[in-house]
């Protein structure tokens, strides 16, 4: 049997095992080198693969992802660091404006099978833009695949199927859970697919949705709700981008109400076209309002207050209460 | 064929690294004033920067970046700049916006994870540091326009790292710096590492100063561990740039003698032995032993000034850590000139959580 692995191990052994496979994968980004990544992700990659596919690139994020598209047109398959989603926003125009679009525009004739890895989200202390969670901005991009595991075991799978898409996608890593709750993670080298939801837990009261860290506190609170004789059905969506909403629709059938929980700002984020998806297509299943628990429409505080910020176990308790009292 | 350009890059270096002049000092240095006041300051941020990291260690402070190695540059910078001048500083520039009014406590306060600690209205103009590398140099740019449009005499000084001299922004800032003749003077602290990225891999030129030749402005090199080099350096560049005649690139060659920040284990990339050579020639040592020779600072001097300081870095830790929490409301107050309707749901909220009861009550 495997031991027991974190996600930031199972990242790390993902990597590993892609690159064993397929002499086309290539890691770039700052620190990923001598250094392994700033959270240890690529540790060993530098000693086993060389410096020719584990590049520690000048510090300049524009760079590294016009790099990867340009890298990617010719077979490669570059598989960049971004250290902290904090500093993402220079990638944006080379996965909006290219990435994302490099298959579209010329009818096929060239694609761009890149990954960009990034930590994201609060809770872990870090200094100030080292901790938002704006994968909104990146799931409203058509053609950018929005890629994020909850688990160990799920990064492993994902990240190898992120990997072997033919398209772009970039995958974003709870940081908060990075070295929480390991489990025993084999090297199989299979893929978990991609483009759906994972329910986690099946119940019949209610459908909480959620992604990435606040899967903890959701899953949390359906535990404590159990007890109290409420079954709540857990919907990991893990594909932001895009999203399976079948699997969600065919819950809120079945279960009638919903809660979305994520700890991004309320306004303009992914739970708002999970809902909005739900209003089209799913009223007539609804018994309540479906409800969001969310981060503020505020700057992300630094840490000192940060935990005023992030959505708790009690927050999602109250949210799922006030849906199942409504008539 | 003609040459069309020509470019050279000088070092400027007055001290040895044991602190020995190595060839005629400035008339300014004939006397003790200045450099008793550049090395009194050099003391004061080494021992605030041993206090932090302490604070650190015992779970009082958050993830910080230390200042060890580039006490001289900011000292000098801080020091030159007039009081209505621009700074746009990076995160490793505490010691710096001290210099220009920046309390203690409030340094404390911004690597405690608290809003509050770029707040300080002592700072005037100046911009808060900047996380995002090298976006601050565009700013200074900004700043610099703003200055020329409007014909103020003012000059905005910025710096930042090694690495972040590979950014676009870095580079666009000097373009523009160099087409507009803008009043902006750069300062790379150029430490040698960027986290774990040695500057030797960072940028095939041989200088960073040279940088500055693409956009058609002055660069040069200076020792960044000689506060006579660096204040003849940065008294022309702010000189030049006051007087309407542009932008200038100042390369000071330093040494991060600490990790990046207390996240980070230096020795897992760098060998110890390049450390300890570089603490043969760091600044506050140098200038320390000129000021010996000179006869301008003694060892009695040194003890009561570190006691000194030793003080005033104590009242101002015990005045953080006496500090009450911000109130709750200001994450969001803050956040808009007026508080948009759309939100005021939300703030009664953050308010109610907060209380006594609430979910995210300590
Ligand atoms: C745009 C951006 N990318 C990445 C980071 C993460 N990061 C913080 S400091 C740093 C290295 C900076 O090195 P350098 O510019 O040499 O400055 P130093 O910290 O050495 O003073 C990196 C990569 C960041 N803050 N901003
Ligand atoms: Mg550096």
């Amino acid at each position: 049997m495997s031991n027991a692995i974190t996600m930031v191990e199972a990242v790390n052994l993902a990597l590993h095992s892609e690159m064993r496979r397929d002499q086309s994968v290539m890691v770039l980004g700052e620190d990923v080198g001598v250094n392994g990544g700033v959270f240890r992700a690529t540790v060993g990659l530098r000693d086993e693969f060389g410096m020719k596919r584990v590049m520690d690139t000048p510090l300049a994020e524009t760079m590294i992802a016009g790099l990867s598209v340009g890298m990617a047109t010719q077979g490669l398959k570059p598989v960049a660091e971004i250290q902290f989603m904090g500093f993402i926003f220079p990638t944006m125009e080379h996965l909006i404006g290219h990435a994302a679009r490099m298959r579209h525009r010329t009818r096929g004739r060239l694609s761009c099978p890149l990954v960009v890895r990034v930590p994201y989200g609060g809770g872990i202390h870090a200094p100030e833009h080292h901790s938002e969670s704006t994968e909104a901005l990146f799931a409203h991009i058509p053609g950018l695949r929005v890629v994020i595991p909850s688990s160990p075991a799920r990064a492993y799978g994902l990240l190898l199927a992120a990997i072997r898409n033919p398209d772009p996608v970039l995958f974003m890593e709870p940081k908060r859970v990075y070295r929480l709750n390991a489990q025993p993670v084999e090297d199989s080298g299979e893929t978990l697919p991609l483009d759906t939801c994972y329910t986690l837990r099946e119940g019949s009261d209610i459908t909480l949705v959620s992604w990435g860290a606040m899967i903890k506190e959701t899953l949390e609170a359906a535990d404590r709700l159990a007890q109290q004789g409420v079954s709540c059905e857990v919907i990991d969506v893990v594909t932001l981008n895009p999203i399976d909403h079948n699997t969600i629709l065919a819950s809120v059938d079945k279960t009638g109400r919903c809660v979305i929980v994520h700890e991004a700002p309320k306004s303009g984020a992914v739970g708002a076209e999970i809902a909005a998806t739900i209003a089209e297509k799913g009223l007539l299943s609804l018994q309540a309002p479906v409800a969001r628990v969310t981060g503020y429409d505020t700057v992300m505080p630094y840490y000192r207050m940060e935990h005023h910020y992030m959505p708790s176990t009690a927050d999602i308790l109250e949210a799922v209460n006030t849906t199942l009292e409504f008539s | 064929m003609d040459t069309v350009f020509h470019g050279e890059i000088h070092l400027r270096r007055y001290l040895s690294d044991q602190g020995k002049p190595e060839q005629v000092l400035p008339d300014w240095t004939h006397s003790p004033e200045r450099l008793v006041r550049y090395y009194r300051n050099m003391v004061l941020v080494r021992q605030l920067d041993y206090k932090i990291i302490a604070l650190q260690r015992t779970g009082q402070i958050g993830t910080y970046a230390s200042l060890l190695g580039s006490e001289a540059i900011d000292t000098v910078v801080g020091d030159l700049m007039a009081a209505d001048d621009v700074l746009v500083p990076y995160y490793r520039n505490h010691a710096l916006q001290m210099l220009r009014g920046l309390p203690i406590e409030d340094v404390l306060c911004y690597w405690g994870g608290d809003e509050r600690g770029s707040a300080a209205a002592a700072l005037g103009d100046d911009f808060p540091n900047a996380v995002p590398i090298a976006t601050q140099s565009l700013h200074a740019a900004g700043v610099a326009s703003a200055f020329k449009v409007r014909g103020e005499k003012r000059v905005a000084v910025t710096l930042c790292g090694d690495g972040a001299t590979s950014k676009g922004d870095f580079l666009e800032a000097l373009n523009v710096a160099g087409a507009w003749q803008l009043p902006v003077v750069f300062v790379v602290n150029n430490n040698q590492w960027a986290i774990s990225v040695p500057r030797s891999i960072q940028c095939g030129a041989q200088t960073l100063a040279q940088k500055a030749f693409g956009a058609g402005i002055r660069g040069e090199q200076v020792d960044g561990n000689d506060v006579i080099a660096l204040h003849e350096a940065v008294s022309e560049a702010l000189k030049h740039a006051r007087e309407g005649k542009g932008a200038t690139l100042i390369e000071a060659v330093s040494y991060r003698l600490s990790d990046h920040t207390t996240a980070d284990d230096a020795t897992r990339y760098r060998a110890s032995e390049e450390l300890k050579a570089a603490w043969e020639r760091e600044p506050v040592k140098r200038l320390q032993t000129f000021l010996h020779e000179q006869g301008w600072w003694d060892e009695r001097q040194e003890q009561a000034w570190i006691e000194e300081v030793g003080q005033m870095i104590q009242t101002s830790v015990d005045a953080y850590l006496a500090r009450p929490q911000q109130p709750i409301e200001h994450l969001i107050d803050y956040l808009y000139a007026e508080l948009p309707n759309a939100l005021e749901e939300q703030r009664e909220r953050l308010i109610r959580n907060a209380q006594p009861g609430g979910s995210r009550h300590e």
